[in-house]
């Protein structure tokens, strides 16, 4: 089982430094693309394997070796953990990443063959990541492919970095998120000095027995959250991803699936029982994320470009999953991320697609496009249902599960943002779906039906958005070892039966809502937008979040630079230029001494001898 | 004539030849300085080997230690000739490259 397990690591990992390692590899372009798919095909291969395998032999297995042995605390070991969390989450990733990248080939078919390459081996390297991240047993190994996916994420955003705004985005991206893995490395560390151990079975023995608590584990776990923020991009360090459209798309659609963004949602469904033993953090967890979500959806409402528009569903879907950890449904967060990576895996797919026929991504520079392209189109609307929700759409399942268990927390505020962020998201996809591909607009250019290799992989995307929502029970019985669901099922009592209704109502409302604003024109949204217009300002500028960075970056940050710069010019180099400077003075006196002259040095030897002689007679 | 005489004339040597060590400026004057001094201080022991019975061992120590100065101003003197050749002097106060 473990050799499958390394499999699935290695493959894209070697291609990745085949890649790398030998530039005529890269050169060749579709050579590289060739031998990446090739690589994550394997990976594929070995996940679904792992599954089937795991599906009969429900053990979790660890494989680790000593890392660092040390005499007094526990030593470090790098390992693999395969259980029901990591396998399935395995599956996503490979996947998706699969999909995109055999995707990628024809959407990245007008790149020069060695940037064709590049592109491929940072896509490796980026799979290579994550799957190092969930097949991680401790947390110590968490935090370096934490790293490399960020750092891979940076370079795939910053793809095309002769284009200023993509080096600036991709910088920022890295940035933020480095800003939230400060945290992450301080919980680190905090939660190695209380319980001595990286492992996460360690940590979670720790806590069962006592050993591991207090505010020491508070503190910990917050760190972690802080991390997990960063790059599950939630509130206030979620301004990084809209920037991040500037990366191709399916970088976008990776980063949005299965490897960047999930990372830290896959974290704080990895470490649930210290967060079950922190109920002040999770009632954080359970509050940022479902403000996000409301957040994130609010900002798409009045967004035109097709991509930001699903970066901010993404945003605002994250917030769920955050919100449902910190609700303490872990299955329900896990079955969200699983189904969200396909359907918006797909979105993204298929925004590309729109993006490569038209040349834009502004959606009302779109329109039409139904007759054009079709299959892009009914990916799309296969997409946004179960973004909004509509059963029986993958999207429906997931989300009724967070529904419920958020529910199940009593907190009025997190339940009023979630359901209305249903609603919210049912307009702004259907907005976004009726302009570019109805309304009454024609499309500029000549649009066409992009070509089989992207539409195909789309299919297989849009067939798991459709029936992702029915292997529910399958995922919560995978699961069930790793999270443990006994505590849903006792309070499912509580949970009025009409939840579910509610949920699709709402999203039926939305979609309803955008049909009559932008498809039958019943109702005027530029009266709308006009009445509204400070608000639509707000949103806009997305509630003056960037700006608020900028402002702190400027007036706070930067002073506080310059003060420590003039403490370190004046105060710390001042005391060591007084102490050379004093050196210096002392020797100019005391150099004198030294004339140079012989006799004067023998004089000073006679008169040590007298004294001496002096010394002698006087004791 | 007797131990305190003869090391009167000693100490008398000695500090003649101290004062031309550190007065004078010729290195030649320095090293006559020198063995005066030296026959200073071979006086005070052959004095003293006298005044206990004329101990033979302070006149060998004497004839030793004349056959080694020697030899030492042999040295000296080639040493003051080379000096003289690379930084043509041999007056002390123009030798003065170990000022600080």
């Amino acid at each position: 089982m473990m050799q499958w397990a390394l499999l699935a690591i290695g493959a894209p990992f070697t291609a990745f430094a085949l890649i790398g390692a030998f530039p005529w590899i890269r050169r060749t372009g579709k050579g590289a693309a060739g031998l990446s798919i090739a690589a994550i095909s394997l990976s594929l291969v070995s996940a679904l394997f792992l599954l089937t395998r795991y599906l009969q032999h429900p053990e979790p297995q660890t494989l680790s070796y000593v890392f660092a042995p040390f005499s007094t605390v526990s030593p470090i070991t790098f390992g693999i953990l395969v259980d029901g969390l990591a396998v399935a989450m395995l599956v996503v990733v490979t996947v998706v990443a699969w999909v995109v990248q055999v995707y990628s080939l024809g959407y990245m078919s007008e790149e020069s063959p060695s940037s064709l390459g590049r592109y491929y081996a940072y896509h490796s390297l980026f799979v290579t990541s994550m799957i190092g991240l969930v097949l991680s047993h401790n947390l110590l190994q968490t935090y370096v492919f934490w790293e490399l996916v960020g750092a891979c994420s940076y370079l795939l955003i910053g793809f095309w970095f002769y284009k200023p705004e993509a080096a600036r985005a991709a910088l920022k991206a890295f940035w933020v998120t480095r800003l939230g893995d400060v945290g992450f490395a301080i919980g680190v560390v905090l939660l190695w000095a209380a319980a001595g151990t990286f492992t996460f079975e360690g940590l979670f023995s720790a806590v069962e027995h006592g050993t591991l608590g207090g505010q020491l584990l508070t503190l910990g776990v917050l760190g972690l959250f802080v991390g997990a923020m960063g790059k599950s991009a939630q509130f206030p360090l979620h301004i990084w991803l809209p920037d991040a459209m500037e990366g191709p798309t399916p970088v976008s659609a990776l980063i949005h699936a299965a490897t960047m963004v999930a990372a830290g949602v896959f974290l704080m469904i990895r470490i649930h029982p210290l967060l079950a033993a922190t109920p002040e953090v999770a009632f954080w967890v359970l509050q940022i994320g479902a403000f996000t979500a409301f957040l994130a959806a609010t900002m798409a409402l009045v967004e035109r470009d097709v991509k930001r528009i699903l970066a901010f569903s993404t945003i605002s879907q994250l917030g769920y999953m955050m919100a449902a950890a910190g609700a303490g449904a872990h299955v329900a967060a896990f079955f969200h991320l699983f189904t969200h990576a396909f359907f918006k895996a797909l979105l993204f797919l298929a925004a590309g697609s729109l993006i490569h026929a038209m040349h834009t991504n502004d959606i009302f520079r779109m329109g039409n496009l139904w007759k054009h392209m079709r299959w892009t189109g009914l990916y799309f609307l296969v997409g946004g249902l179960a973004l909004s929700g509509v059963p029986p759409t993958a999207g429906f399942f997931s989300k009724d599960e967070i529904l419920v268990g958020v529910w199940q927390t009593g907190e009025p505020l997190a339940i009023f943002f979630l359901f209305a962020t249903v609603f919210l998201t049912a307009f702004y996809m259907f907005r976004a779906f009726f302009v570019v591909f109805f309304g009454d607009r024609e499309a500029e250019g000549h649009p066409h039906e992009s070509p089989g290799v992207m539409v195909g992989p789309m299919g297989i995307l849009a067939i798991l958005a459709l029936v992702a929502g029915f292997f529910g029970h399958g995922l919560e019985g995978l699961l069930s070892h790793t999270l443990g669901v006994s505590e849903a099922a006792g309070e499912t009592a509580h949970v009025p039966g009409s939840l579910p209704w509610i949920g699709s109502l709402l999203g039926l409302a939305g979609i309803a809502l955008a049909y009559l604003g932008y498809q039958a024109r019943t109702l005027d949204t530029r009266a709308v937008y006009t009445r509204f217009h400070p608000v639509a300002t707000v949103l806009e500028r997305r509630y003056f979040v960037d700006d608020l960075f900028l402002a702190l970056y400027r007036y706070v940050y930067n002073l506080l630079s310059d003060f420590l710069g003039w403490f370190d010019r004046y105060v710390v180099d001042g005391v060591v230029n007084f102490l050379t400077w004093g050196t210096w003075q002392v020797a100019r006196a005391v150099r004198t001494v030294q004339s140079g002259q012989v006799q004067d040095t023998l004089y000073a030897v006679v008169l040590g001898f007298l004294f001496l002689a002096y010394l002698a007679m006087r004791f | 004539m007797t131990l305190p005489h003869l090391l009167q004339v000693a100490f008398a040597l000695i500090s003649i030849g101290l004062f031309g060590l550190l007065a004078r400026r010729h290195v030649i004057a320095v090293l006559l300085s020198i063995e005066l001094m030296f026959n200073g201080v071979n006086l005070a022991i052959l004095s003293v080997a006298w005044a206990y019975g004329g101990e033979p061992r302070g006149a060998v120590l004497v004839l030793f230690g004349i056959a080694i100065t020697v030899a030492e101003v042999a040295v000296g003197l080639a040493l003051f000739l080379l000096a003289r050749r690379v930084r043509g002097t041999v007056v002390l106060d123009d030798l003065s490259t170990l000022s600080g």
